[in-house]
Order: C-alpha cells, then sequence, then structure tokens
C-alpha cells in the first residue's frame, strides 16, 4: 500500500470486559431502593381507590427491579461493553449496509424542536414536521426515479406487505387481484413471508449459472395470474441483473407489476434509479441506505415509492404540500389505509434526511461508488483464499465461499465466522443466499478505509491459516469474546425467555 | 462536497489499479447504458453540517406544537411522561444505538440480556409469559395478534371493540386486505363496549382495548367470556403504565397482549419510533411473531443469551414463517428496560397514579364549565373525552394562541364517522393528564378552555 497508516485498534482490543457475565438486573435489586424523581405538581393526592372502582384494581404489585442510579448506570454501561457496534469496529454484515452512522444526524434528530412533537397536534401546530416530510419524500422519489412515496412503514418488511397490498389493490381496481408473486430463489426471506400475508402464493425463479434470474424460465413462469416480481437489484450475491430491461419487459407484458427490494440501494444511488429499469414500486431501508442507525436490531423505516400508476393507492394520510406553499394531511383517493399507528418512524426519517442533505446528489453518488470500489477490492484481495461464488463484478457486496476451507480442512463458514469475532471484526452474513454453498456474504459498505480492508482481509488468511494448522481450534472459535459459543439447541429445547421462566 | 469517506485520490487510484480498472466508472460499466444515470441525482449538492443543521431550524421553529411553546395535554396513546438524563444517555449509547439483530450473540450479549431483561418486564407488566422482543408499534402488534389469533383457529372473523383506537383498527382493516380477515367492529354505548350487539360465533379473536381509547376502564368480564363461549382468543389491548396499578391483561384472561410502549422512554417523537409491546400464553409460543431472547449457556457453561424458536421466522421459515417481521424496534425496548429500571416498583406505581390523579382533578373542573360535558359516565383511568358544542379542532388552534396543546380531537383520528362515538364527532375532544404536569398548568387549561369555548 502507499500509506503506511495503521488500520485503527481492532475492536478485539477494545474493552469488552472479558468473561465476566453480568447478573441481570432483577438480580441486583435490593427492596425499597429506587432512582427515580419526580416533578413537584400540587395536584391533589387523592387516593386511587376513591377515583377508581376496586373491581380495576390490582391487589398485586408487579415487580419491576429496584435499584440505585449508580447501579442502573454501571449495569447498563457493562452490558453495553459486551457488546459489538459499528462505532467499535468493521460491521461487514451482508445485507444489512453496517455503515459509518454520522453523530451529527442523532443531533438534528433529537432536537426538542422535533422530537418533543406530539403526533395527534393539529397539522396548523405541526408545519415544520410537515414540510420535512414532504420534502423527504419528494427527495426518495428523485432518488428512486418514482412519482410519489408513503413513509409510514416502519421498516423493510413493512415496506415489503405494504407494497404487495398496493399491487393487491391495483390490481383489483381493474378487476381482478392475481394470485401469484415471481421471487428468485436468491431473494431475501422477508419477500417470501410477506407474499402470504399479502395474499399471494410465492412462485419461485431460479437463478442461472451466472447468479441472475434465468430469463427463459422466468418467461415460462409468467402468466395472466401473476400480480407481478419482487426483485433485489443487485441481487443478493450482489451481482446486478444486467436483463432487468428484458425482466421488466416481460412481467409488464402479461399485466404484472415489478416490486424493488431496496435492500440494496446503496449499490446504485446516483448510477440507476428503479423506476428507470421499469420499477413500479419500491421500498427502501433507511437504516441502511442512509445510515440512520440499526439500533440493535431497529428502529429502521421502510418509505415505499410508487409509479405513477399506484399513487392513488399509497397509504395515508400523507403530508402533502399545498398551493399556498403551507402543508396538510391529505388521504389518497383510493388510499389502502394506514399501515403504521401513526406517521412512520419519524424521527428515523428526520435522520435520513440529514444525511441525504449533508451528501447531495453528488455525495450520494459517491457513496454507491465508494461502496462497490471496497466490496470489488475485497473480493479481489480475498479471490485466493476465500474465492466469490461468481467472480465478475459485484456491486456493493460480495459473496464467498468457504467450500474450498471446508473441503480441504473441515472448517466451515461458520467458522470463519466465529472466527473473525477472535480478530476484533464482525462476521459477515453467513449461509445467505441459500443458493450458495457455505456462503460469506461480506458487505463493506464505503466509510470503512483501505488500511482496514487490509486488515479484515489478513485477519481472514490467518484465519485460513489456523484452519491448515489446527482446524480443531477454529471449531471452538470464539473464545476471547465475552461468551463462546453458545448452545442454541438448549435455548429452543427449554425456553427460558424470562427472568420468572428461569427461576421456576 | 461534504461526506464520510476515508479514501484519498492516492488510494483511489490504488485500489482501481489493483482491480485492473483506471475509473470508478467502470465499475459500473456492466449495467446497461439504457438504464444508466448519465446525469447524475436531481438533487441539490451536499452542504456541510452546520448548513444542514441551519436547514433545519426551518422545520423546528415551524413545529408550534414542540414543548418549549406548548403545555401538553394530548395523549392518544402518547403520553408526555418524565424521561430523565440518566435514561436518554444510557440508551444513547453507541454500543446499543449503533449495533444490528443479534445474529452473533458471542458479541451481542449486551442487547441481548438488555431484551431478556425487557421481556422479563413485559411479561410482568402484561401477566403473560411468552413475550417477544419487540415489534414495530401497538397497531401493527394489533395485526401480528390477529394473525396468531387466525393461526391459532383458523377463523378469519375478528370482533374488534371500536374502543380500540381508531388508529389501530384503521390498520388491522388496511392488513386484512392481504389476509382477507373480517373486521366486525362492536360500537361503544356511554363509552362501553355493546358486547351483546355482536355475533361473535366463528370468531378467531375477541378485541378490547384497556383502558379504551376514550380513557374508559371497561370490565372485561364480558368479553372474556365472549371470546369464551366462541372458542375465540381474547386479545387485550392494554397501557402498559396503568399496570403499575390496575389488572394486567393475564389477570383479565387475556391470550394475547399487545400495547404501545412509547410511555416508557420515548419521547413523543411525532409519533415513531415507538414500541409494539407483545406477549401470549404458552400456547401460543409457537406462533409468536418476530424475535424471541431465551437464556442457555455457552461451550463453556456461562449463562448466555440468544435469538431462539428461530424456526418461525422469516428467514428460515419463508412463506410459511409466522410473521414477516425482521428488524423490530430493539433500541426503544432496551430503552424501556433502562426506563423501567429507573422507575422501579415504586416508581411505576408513583405516575401511575399520579396520571390518575391529575386526570380526575382536570375533569372534575372541565365539566363544571357550562357547555362541556363528559362523554361517558363510566369510570376512567389517565384520559377522557369531553363534549365541546364547539368544533374540538377550532378550540385547540384556540387554546394554542394560550401556550396550550389541549388534547387531540377524535375527529382527527377517526376517517369519518365511527362506532365509538354516538352522534357527532367534531366536538369531541381526548383529554390527559401525565404526572408531569403540574396543578398550576391544569388550572391554568381550564382557563384557557374556558376561554376558548367561549364561556
Amino acid at each position: 500500500m502507499t500509506s503506511h497508516a495503521l488500520s485503527g485498534g481492532r475492536a478485539a482490543s477494545a474493552p469488552l470486559l472479558g468473561h465476566e457475565t453480568e447478573p441481570t438486573i432483577f438480580e441486583m435489586s435490593v427492596p425499597g431502593r429506587s432512582a427515580y424523581q419526580l416533578r413537584t405538581t400540587g395536584v391533589p393526592a387523592t387516593a386511587l381507590a376513591d377515583l377508581i372502582p376496586a373491581t380495576h384494581l390490582n391487589a398485586d404489585v408487579v415487580n419491576i427491579a429496584e435499584v440505585s442510579e449508580r447501579d442502573l448506570v454501571a449495569h447498563f454501561t457493562r452490558l453495553s461493553h459486551r457488546q459489538f457496534s459499528v462505532d467499535l469496529g468493521m460491521y461487514p454484515l451482508g445485507s444489512c449496509t453496517m455503515k459509518y452512522n454520522p453523530k451529527f444526524c442523532d443531533a438534528v434528530a433529537n432536537d426538542p424542536g422535533l422530537n418533543s412533537v406530539h403526533p395527534g397536534a393539529p397539522a396548523e401546530l405541526t408545519q415544520g414536521w410537515l414540510e420535512l416530510l414532504a420534502t423527504l419524500e419528494e427527495t426518495l422519489c428523485a432518488v428512486t426515479g418514482m412519482a410519489a412515496a408513503t413513509l409510514q412503514p416502519a421498516a423493510g418488511a413493512a415496506g415489503e406487505l405494504t407494497g404487495l397490498l398496493l399491487m393487491r389493490a391495483y390490481h383489483s381496481a381493474n378487476g381482478d387481484p392475481r394470485r401469484r408473486i415471481l421471487i428468485p430463489d436468491s431473494a431475501h426471506g422477508t419477500n417470501p413471508a410477506s407474499v402470504t400475508l399479502g395474499g399471494y402464493q410465492v412462485t419461485t425463479v431460479p437463478s442461472n449459472d451466472r447468479g441472475l434470474v434465468d430469463l427463459d424460465k422466468l418467461k415460462a413462469s409468467l402468466g395472466p395470474d401473476v400480480a407481478g416480481i419482487m426483485l433485489t437489484n443487485p441481487n443478493t450475491l450482489g451481482l446486478f441483473e444486467e436483463e432487468i430491461t428484458e425482466i421488466a419487459a416481460a412481467v409488464h407484458e402479461v399485466g404484472g407489476l415489478l416490486y424493488y427490494d431496496g435492500a440494496n440501494l446503496n449499490a446504485i444511488l446516483g448510477a440507476v434509479r428503479p423506476g428507470d429499469m421499469g420499477f413500479d414500486i419500491v421500498h427502501m431501508n433507511l437504516h441502511k441506505t442512509f445510515a440512520t442507525p440499526h439500533g440493535g436490531g431497529g428502529p429502521g423505516a421502510g418509505p415505499v415509492a410508487v409509479s405513477k400508476r399506484l399513487v392513488e393507492f399509497l397509504p395515508g394520510p400523507k403530508a402533502t404540500r399545498l398551493d399556498d406553499g403551507s402543508f396538510a394531511w391529505v388521504r389518497p383517493s383510493r388510499s389502502i389505509g394506514r399501515v403504521h399507528g401513526w406517521h412512520g418512524n419519524a424521527m428515523v426519517l428526520a435522520r435520513a434526511l440529514a444525511y441525504i442533505d449533508v451528501h447531495g446528489g453528488d455525495g450520494l453518488t459517491r457513496v454507491a461508488q465508494f461502496a462497490v470500489l471496497n466490496a470489488n477490492w475485497l473480493r479481489h484481495r480475498l479471490r485466493e483464499t476465500l474465492p466469490a461464488a461468481y467472480d465478475r463484478v459485484c456491486m456493493h457486496e460480495c459473496v464467498l465461499t468457504a467450500t474450498p476451507l471446508k473441503n480441504k480442512y473441515g472448517v466451515r463458514g461458520l467458522d470463519v465466522a466465529k472466527a473473525l469475532l477472535e480478530e476484533g471484526f464482525h462476521s459477515p452474513t453467513v449461509y445467505f443466499p441459500l443458493i450458495v454453498d457455505e456462503a460469506l456474504m461480506f458487505e463493506p459498505t464505503e466509510t470503512e478505509s483501505l488500511q482496514t480492508l487490509e486488515a479484515l482481509a489478513e485477519a481472514v488468511e490467518r484465519i485460513a491459516q489456523r484452519a491448515i494448522d489446527d482446524p480443531d481450534a477454529l471449531h471452538r472459535a470464539p473464545q476471547t469474546t465475552p461468551v463462546s459459543r453458545v448452545d442454541e439447541a438448549r435455548a429452543a429445547r427449554h425456553l427460558i425467555p424470562t427472568e420468572d421462566a428461569a427461576s421456576r | 462536497m461534504a461526506d464520510y469517506l476515508p479514501h484519498t485520490p492516492a488510494e483511489i487510484e490504488e485500489m482501481l489499479a489493483f482491480l485492473g480498472m483506471d475509473s470508478l466508472d467502470q465499475l459500473f460499466a456492466h449495467i446497461p447504458p439504457a438504464v444508466r444515470l448519465t446525469q447524475g441525482l436531481d438533487l441539490p449538492g451536499g452542504m456541510s453540517e452546520p448548513d444542514v443543521a441551519a436547514l433545519f431550524t426551518r422545520y423546528t421553529s415551524a413545529n408550534q406544537a414542540k414543548a418549549s411553546e406548548m403545555t401538553c395535554f394530548a395523549g392518544a396513546g402518547v403520553y408526555d411522561h418524565e424521561v430523565p438524563a440518566v435514561v436518554k444517555m444510557l440508551a444513547g449509547r453507541s454500543e446499543f444505538v449503533t449495533a444490528y439483530t443479534p445474529y452473533q450473540p458471542e458479541v451481542a450479549q449486551g442487547v441481548l440480556q438488555a431484551i431478556f431483561e425487557y421481556q422479563t418486564l413485559i411479561a410482568r407488566l402484561s401477566g403473560l409469559p411468552i413475550p417477544n422482543a419487540s415489534l414495530y408499534d401497538a397497531a401493527t402488534g394489533l395485526v401480528e395478534a390477529l394473525n396468531m389469533a387466525h393461526g391459532a383457529t383458523t377463523r378469519q372473523k375478528m370482533v374488534i371493540s371500536a374502543g380500540v383506537h381508531p388508529h389501530w383498527r384503521e390498520v388491522a382493516k388496511t392488513f386484512a386486505r392481504g389476509t382477507g380477515h373480517d373486521i366486525v367492529e362492536v360500537p361503544l354505548k356511554d363509552g362501553l363496549t355493546d358486547w351483546g350487539s355482536v355475533d361473535a360465533s366463528n370468531a378467531a379473536a375477541v378485541v378490547a382495548s384497556y383502558p379504551n381509547y376514550l380513557g374508559v376502564l371497561e370490565d372485561m368480564t364480558a368479553a372474556k367470556a365472549l371470546a369464551v363461549a366462541n372458542d375465540a382468543l381474547f386479545v387485550l389491548g392494554a397501557d402498559p403504565v396503568a399496570a403499575g396499578v390496575l389488572k394486567t391483561a393475564g389477570q383479565w384472561g387475556a391470550d394475547i397482549f399487545v400495547g404501545e410502549g412509547q410511555p416508557f422512554g420515548t419521547p413523543l417523537a411525532f409519533g415513531g419510533p415507538f414500541l409494539g409491546l407483545f406477549a401470549c400464553t404458552t400456547e401460543q409460543t409457537r406462533r409468536l411473531p418476530g424475535r424471541i431472547v431465551g437464556e442457555t449457556v455457552d461451550s463453556n457453561g456461562r449463562r448466555s443469551f440468544v435469538t431462539t424458536l428461530r424456526a418461525r421466522e422469516q428467514d428460515i421459515r419463508r412463506e410459511k414463517a409466522t410473521s414477516n417481521v425482521c428488524t423490530n424496534q430493539t433500541l426503544m425496548a432496551v430503552t424501556a428496560a433502562i426506563q423501567l429500571g429507573w422507575l422501579g416498583t415504586q416508581g411505576l406505581r408513583e405516575i401511575a397514579t399520579r396520571c390518575a390523579q391529575g386526570a380526575h382533578y382536570l375533569f372534575d373542573e372541565l365539566v363544571k364549565i357550562d357547555g362541556v360535558t363528559a362523554i361517558s359516565s363510566q369510570p376512567f383511568f389517565r384520559e377522557f373525552a369531553v363534549r365541546l358544542g364547539r368544533d374540538a379542532s377550532d378550540v385547540l388552534l384556540t387554546m394554542a394562541n394560550d401556550g396550550v396543546l389541549g388534547g387531540v380531537s377524535v375527529a382527527a383520528l377517526t376517517s369519518g364517522p365511527d362506532p365509538s362515538i354516538e352522534g357527532e364527532l367534531d366536538d369531541v375532544l381526548l383529554v390527559t393528564v401525565t404526572e408531569r404536569r403540574t396543578k398550576e398548568e391544569i388550572d391554568r387549561y381550564v382557563e384557557v378552555l374556558r376561554k376558548a369555548v367561549g364561556q
């Protein structure tokens, strides 16, 4: 490398607090201890029994936990030290786009001018929020090449189901909701699950030997009962569906619609838009593409943008810009109705808009360029150690395979993933997509430096060497993490979902 | 030009050379030219953070309803509770904020244990033994409950009290377009569900709300009996703060509990991200939607936590999964666990009690005003609805001039006439009081409302 810079401390050197387990907050509880402090209100302290009939009052006390503020802070700080995160180190979890989350966007969203506003307040008193939402909708439409969007869906899967209900509404309005949805065999699991909840049946379309949708087999699956197809492009192998215009034409030919699963949108920002590829419905994962943090598993946000012919069916009410420059809640004329209790994950939406504003159109284009550059560099760098399932230019992620390590040394993809944890990196996504044997799906994202990528590659090489020297040790990895491999079978066989189940 | 990219020009050149390329464009050369964007995105150029911050003041200053300008008496499922600095700081720790779903339990014990503690708290507050790790919000949680009831009974009819929040009912109807569920709403009379008016035969679920969205405390014995008589599951949407002093869903005989967890440490946040609470009986465990964390041991025998019963989930069972939920609201669940740790047993009882005291104090004062009448003669907990004799939206805007967010107009929650309200909708106002409202603020509310209704 031209630079002699180091990659920065790997997360293994960060203060993950060794092997000591942390008691639960209930085990720390001492009756009579407390942390809370409330306002002095002066409101008459009438006895509850004088306000509410006895039939409603709980004769028992629901036990929470009784700790001091000091112990509360120590407990959750210790828990936080037992947790890997993007802020701690590289998190190349394929399909999840674990890029750096700018702190600025959190600060903007946490402004009381946004987060102290009640969602049920009249639109006249929340014009700032309505303008923000309307602006974000316009911006997302510009990014995807669509006509209008709903911001209500709280996550990608919620967006998928919303999109399928839009398909159903559209086809029903034309006299027949149709029966089937086509899905490639490489699709995310949420796709088929959403299809069922949308009242449709799944027809799986096989991939060809290039890892792309087999166009001939797709055409053979099409018919007048097909409501549409759900596609990710680039697909879950990180490969661009090069025959997308032919696919779109074939599906549209039978009256079907194209759904774009936006999980991989980070790959194509500013390069190509779903609308230009012929898609009718697009969901976006703002927590991925626009870096709103993933929160340990949520919250996300899964807005859905649509082409012109679907606009009138969108969920509502929507924040809408009026001719006089003010904003109002407006329900699309044939709206399928609400898909969220209020207006969607508003604070996540605000973060995404801040992220987009910082980058602008030019910055978003660079995001995709460097996401793709990093993934290709890593794919090429590791080609001798973990070959790519399909070795050609990929987009923002690459699916590598541990099959050679398995065949030669009995070391599986899961072993490699676990050993990477010892090396101070988060694991890639393992065993997905299902059509690749011993799949390891790396998505480095654009915010990782060349030095970090090189450090990851060297870690993988060390693991490959260990596979030769001492494969059994890899089966036992990781050992340097707060806990070692956990007994998942036991957890499922004897379910202990609560402290109270544990003590029974 | 602003971004968070580390690449220097020299490194870009080096990386491209390694790939045998000489431009970034080559990475995209396999995309068909017919669909390539040639002019880039039609968006403004990038701005520095301070410039974007300045832009955002446009939004924040136009939000008159923010806390610094208005005292909040609005509820409707979203409540202005105390969130102390310690909870904000702990829940804002970047280890929790910037992690993702705990797919690798060896480096995710922090989130996993926090969820386990959250699940324990939800089980106790609901009185039901099998909680999950969170859903998007209460409304979508209700949809999952209906899907669970369908799975348990294979029936399609869902009998839902009109006392269930109008938005939750609307969301249930939206998703019924896909599942084919037949949603039957049961009207309210004097604020109580008229269960006798409905045919619940062949129902998958009987659904009620406790308190109902108008604040009324309904005796749930009748709803439970109706469910039992028809072999349906009893689904109860309950205010989790009420569980500090009132009977839990489990004590009322619920098979499934859903609730809105926003009151536990999450700000008003213009409606999200919130927290869908969910718990059920052990009979329904295999039909649980979303994730659940379980206790186990690691290979060295140490107590550990892991997401479990994974075979139900979408990434494994695909089209046969119990739900399509993947990303949930983990950070809000962790926040709730922290907030409840701060409140403790006594603190939760205290805020529940103070909410009831404040609401009853305000109610007694309001109904003294000429033309202001209660919509129901029934007992309530922390919220109540009154008729103003004038358009409630107009009254709210008038009150806003005096810095009071006077509540939520019921007409704004419904999309047209609603079986929860007998007679006109437009003059009905929903009012709540939390532990944060002082007597002085409540007394002022009474004066401001009196003026707004012209008395």
